[in-house]
């Protein structure tokens, strides 16, 4: 199957997914269980990975400026700006890519080749729409709130990154923070997130759901869906920056 | 009743099913047999829907699928149960869930209903004190009977099974096989059975359908299958020296 076909194939499933859902009361149980295996369950490791990386920013940056003349301010204002334009969103994302896409593939996958699917169609339920729906409204408005949560630790890791090395003051990193505060930013990082989100639910989902053989098919379907959906955001990244910011 | 008017069902240049013709009526267990490629899977699918015959019709209780509108499919699809091969239960809903999910997909029963009628059925199928158990933690067996409970949970006028003994020692097979002929006469179902276990053809076969390369090469009981002159399902039915011994005794006592 050539890639042209993959991706009118694509969307003929989202065509499918896109439907009301058969009973609203199955739809909100698989939304919640959802919204606790996608997102829930990813605060850790976004959490953690934020933190760390915004130490890793402010010190990185504390470091490459020895010039007496440019203001330590900027240490604060470079590490704000790197991880709400691009470390929150996207890195962030391709972290997700990697946690949750594995997962969907793997777990509609499973499905597909245990002929669970098979056993959803036979019952007269939309498998499409039950098994990927829920997973794009729990990533498209639960990833926002992770991708913010990502932005305040990492900027939170760079001030006590300050603390801890001496490199810079307190005063200095947060008057950084401060300085030149565009809210529009913060709504730019929301828009990738959002899109992003949708990429990560989906790609994966259809990587599983018309996954081919038996376990090995599902293990191959997974880093499939890992390697397309980091391209998918890095591409949608680059085209966002292009028609949001310039 | 289900009625198959010589149905056609080809993949590409591969013509799987040619003119299959034959009924299954309700309280009976039809089992359909035939080596592997012969068609089995294909007719079982094209009698459940999932596959759509070129030519043919399949009338069920006056239904025709062709005939059938979108809504009419669907409400039709809840009439069907069907038991899988490996089961196919949800693994991330426990036993009471996946009894439940077909209840709370197409009716509006209240919560308390619902989980008396998936208690009486999982009491059936001797399936008591599991409700809370993920399909991981049961034995294959257990698996078997659960997918049962499910697929007879909406009071099925059609139940469907894809090698239900497959994976199974004997005696837990005899003990499906059972519990499948009895649910069926109880309830008045018309069983379709996709079967290899020689087992289920001699103790539960109230009609055999065999198929060759695609065609009904014969069709009969357990009762009248020792007695066969067909070469075809003698070779394939009596292919182990047990079964030919099993066979020579019948002849000779009768």
């Amino acid at each position: 199957m050539n890639y042209i076909e993959h991706v009118g194939k694509y969307f003929i499933m989202l065509g499918q997914v896109f439907k009301p859902p058969q009973r609203l009361r199955v739809f909100r149980e698989a939304l919640f269980r959802e919204v606790e295996q996608l997102g829930i369950k990813s605060i850790g490791i976004i959490s953690f990975i934020s933190f760390f990386i915004g130490g890793v920013i402010a010190l990185q940056t504390a470091l490459n400026i020895s010039d007496p003349l440019i203001p330590k301010m900027l240490i604060g204002f470079a590490t704000k700006r790197s991880i709400i334009l691009e470390f929150a969103p996207t890195f962030c994302s391709i972290i997700l890519a990697g946690k949750v896409g594995s997962y969907i593939t793997s777990s509609i996958g499973s499905m597909r080749v245990t002929e669970q699917i098979d056993a959803l169609e036979i019952m007269g339920v939309n498998s499409l729409n039950y098994l990927v729906l829920p997973k794009i409204i729990a990533t498209v408005f639960f990833y926002p709130f992770l991708i913010i949560l990502g932005m305040f630790l990492g900027v939170y890791g760079g001030w006590v990154a300050g603390l801890l090395s001496n490199m810079f003051t307190e005063i200095d990193y947060i008057a950084g923070i401060q300085y030149d505060f565009d809210p529009y930013l913060i709504m730019y990082a929301l828009i990738k997130t959002v899109i992003f989100a949708f990429i990560i639910a989906t790609v994966p989902s259809y990587h599983g759901y018309y996954v081919q053989g038996g376990s090995l098919g599902v293990g191959k379907a997974s880093t499939q869906s890992v390697v397309w959906t980091t391209v998918l955001i890095v591409v949608a990244n680059y085209f966002l920056t292009q028609m949001l910011l310039t | 009743m289900i009625e198959v008017k010589d149905i056609h069902k080809s993949f590409g240049e591969a013509k799987v099913l040619k003119g299959i013709s034959t009924s299954f009526k309700p309280g009976d267990t039809n089992l359909i047999i035939g080596q592997s490629g012969a068609g089995k899977t294909v007719f079982l699918k094209s009698l459940l829907g999932l596959h759509v015959p070129e030519e043919g019709t399949i009338v069920y209780d006056g239904k025709v699928n062709k005939e059938m509108s979108i809504e009419e499919k669907r409400d039709f699809r809840q009439e069907l149960g069907m038991v899988f091969q490996g089961s196919a239960l949800f693994d991330s809903l426990n036993v009471e869930q996946n009894v439940i999910f077909p209840l709370k997909m197409f009716t509006k029963q209240t919560r308390e209903a619902m989980l008396e009628r998936a208690n009486f059925v999982l009491k059936r199928v001797d399936l008591e004190n599991s409700n809370k158990k993920l399909p991981s933690e049961l034995s294959g067996g257990m698996q078997k009977r659960v997918a049962i409970a499910r697929a007879i949970v909406m009071k099925p006028k059609y139940l469907f099974c894809d090698e239900p003994n497959s994976g199974l020692d004997p005696s837990t097979s005899i003990l499906i096989d059972n519990l499948i002929k009895e649910i069926t006469e109880e309830y008045q179902i018309t069983t379709v059975i996709n079967t290899h276990d020689m087992n289920s053809v001699m103790e539960i076969g109230d009609k055999i359908v065999f198929l060759k390369n695609g065609v009904k090469a014969w069709e009969g009981s357990s009762k009248v299958i020792f007695k066969t002159d067909n070469q075809d399902v003698v070779d394939f039915v009596y292919s182990s020296n047990l079964f030919k011994k099993v066979r020579e005794a019948y002849l000779n006592d009768n």
